[in-house]
């Protein structure tokens, strides 16, 4: 069936099937894997993606039921020059990955952390960021990035909504 | 892992939604947030033919104090998401149990998906919110093609994922007593923080310790009151000797993460806490 979703600022119309996963139309159908599958069981958030403003782990959603909906993935984040998104910039800078698989879930998360709480503690960057597993252990400098990327003030919980997909 | 193919009917009303599970009959499935639902279908444990998604529903969406007085009792509905309900102002002046509640299910991205009504009718035996909502009492109301009916909370859950919802029905609402005065407290005890429970204990009671119910997740087939202990707190017995019979009359199985004998242990124990936090006269709430 036709599922018309807007992908970090691209409005796309395409013919999938009801089964199919955000995750999936993401990744295959989008060309877009930043998005990564990690367990495919809602818990490791490594497919966390922002629709419609709120963090979601794209392994359980349909695409089809995503009808309509703004949704924003790591690859949508960073301004058409290059410019990095101020939590994507704070990852860097306080080296908040290891090998690297969770990190796009994570910054999408730690968005999400910060849409809701500007400034937040150590404690409240982790019980936020509860449900992104990084199976290298680096939450302390994740932990960092986040608080990091707070000091840029409120951008770091925000997404550009009406951007242009780059590659 | 990927379900097995299904047709997709999205319904923008509940009439559009009724007449889908009419048409379609038991090898059709409601989805809303799906947070249930499509783990088991991703597994293949649940192969519906037509999934109904009634996500798009958002009048069904609210919660807010219906009616006045002593009458008056908070209404939810049932598409209203765990984020929605843990934020809710009106949940959390009148109901203050079960925003906190949902604030403990799953994790942010799992609350912003996962739905009141949707958690009710799955009827996990190890789910929160149901669990809560036993021991704040209250109303399920349903609606299919022979109009509306209303169940109480407390005959609804019926067994290991069994409610007493009719094929063909959904719920629309849920219709919770206000708790005014009364205290309330919630142990959960998980080996990682957004886990189900192993075990957990949800208690209301009066700031005396009077009219206490509790609801216990995990220490049966489905979510159930601890009607030893409600008994013997109504009889005059301390919160020491009433939550030290919280496991009579359950059936816990045992698994990998406790066997019975320990969840059994965890019952009382949790019940206890939970009471106690119930009956303190500073409400967490606060």
């Amino acid at each position: 069936m036709h599922v018309t979703i807007t992908v970090n600022g691209r409005q796309r119309t395409e013919d999938v099937e009801p089964r199919l996963l955000l995750a999936h139309f993401l990744r295959d159908v989008c060309g877009l894997t930043a998005t990564n599958i990690g367990c495919d069981s809602t818990s490791c958030g490594a497919c966390t993606v922002i629709v419609d403003g709120l963090t979601v782990k794209s392994c359980t959603v349909l695409a089809v039921q995503s009808e309509g909906a703004q949704v924003t993935t790591c690859e949508g984040l960073a301004a058409p020059d290059g410019t990095l998104h101020p939590v994507q910039e704070a990852f860097r800078t306080e080296h908040g990955l290891q090998c690297g698989f969770c990190t796009p879930g994570m910054v999408m998360a730690s968005i999400g952390v910060l849409a809701d709480n500007p400034d937040p503690t150590d404690r409240e960057v982790r019980e936020g960021l509860e449900g992104n597993l990084c199976r290298c252990t680096g939450y302390h400098n994740i932990v960092r990035a986040v608080r990091t990327a707070a000091q840029a003030g409120p951008s770091a919980g925000r997404v550009p909504q009406t951007q242009e997909v780059h590659s | 892992m990927i379900p097995a193919p299904f047709e997709y009917v999205r319904a923008s009303s509940v009439e559009e939604a009724l007449a889908a599970l009419a048409e379609h009959g038991e090898d059709a499935k409601l989805i809303a947030g799906g947070h249930s639902l499509l783990p088991i279908m991703k597994l293949r444990l649940a192969v519906p033919s037509v999934l109904v998604d009634i996500s798009g529903i958002r009048e069904l969406s609210y919660v807010r104090v219906d009616g006045d007085g002593a009458d008056a009792v908070v209404a939810i509905g049932a598409l209203t998401r765990h984020h929605e309900l843990e934020t809710s102002d009106v949940a959390r002046a009148e109901v203050g149990l079960l925003p906190h509640v949902a604030g403990r299910v799953g994790d942010p991205q799992v609350r912003h998906r996962g739905t009141l009504g949707g958690t009710v009718a799955h009827c996990d035996p190890a789910s929160d919110l149901p669990t809560a909502l036993l021991a704040l009492g209250g109303d399920v109301v349903l609606a299919g093609p022979g109009g509306r009916r209303t169940v109480p909370v407390t005959e609804f859950f019926l067994g290991f994922f069994e409610t007493a919802m009719d094929d063909g029905e959904m719920i629309v609402e849920l219709r919770v007593p206000r708790l005014g005065d009364a205290g309330w407290g919630y142990e959960k005890f998980t080996r990682r923080e957004n886990d189900w429970p192993i075990v957990a204990a949800a208690a209301v009671a009066g700031r005396d310790g009077g009219a206490a119910r509790v609801a216990l997740a995990n220490m049966a087939g489905t979510v159930l009151r601890a009607t030893a202990t409600e008994q013997a707190l109504a009889g005059g017995a301390s919160i020491a000797e009433a939550a030290a019979l919280a496991a009579e009359g359950t059936s816990p199985t045992s698994d990998m993460h406790a066997d019975a004998e320990y969840r059994s242990h965890l019952a009382r124990l949790l019940t206890r806490r939970a009471l106690e936090t119930a009956t303190t006269p500073i409400s967490v709430a606060a």
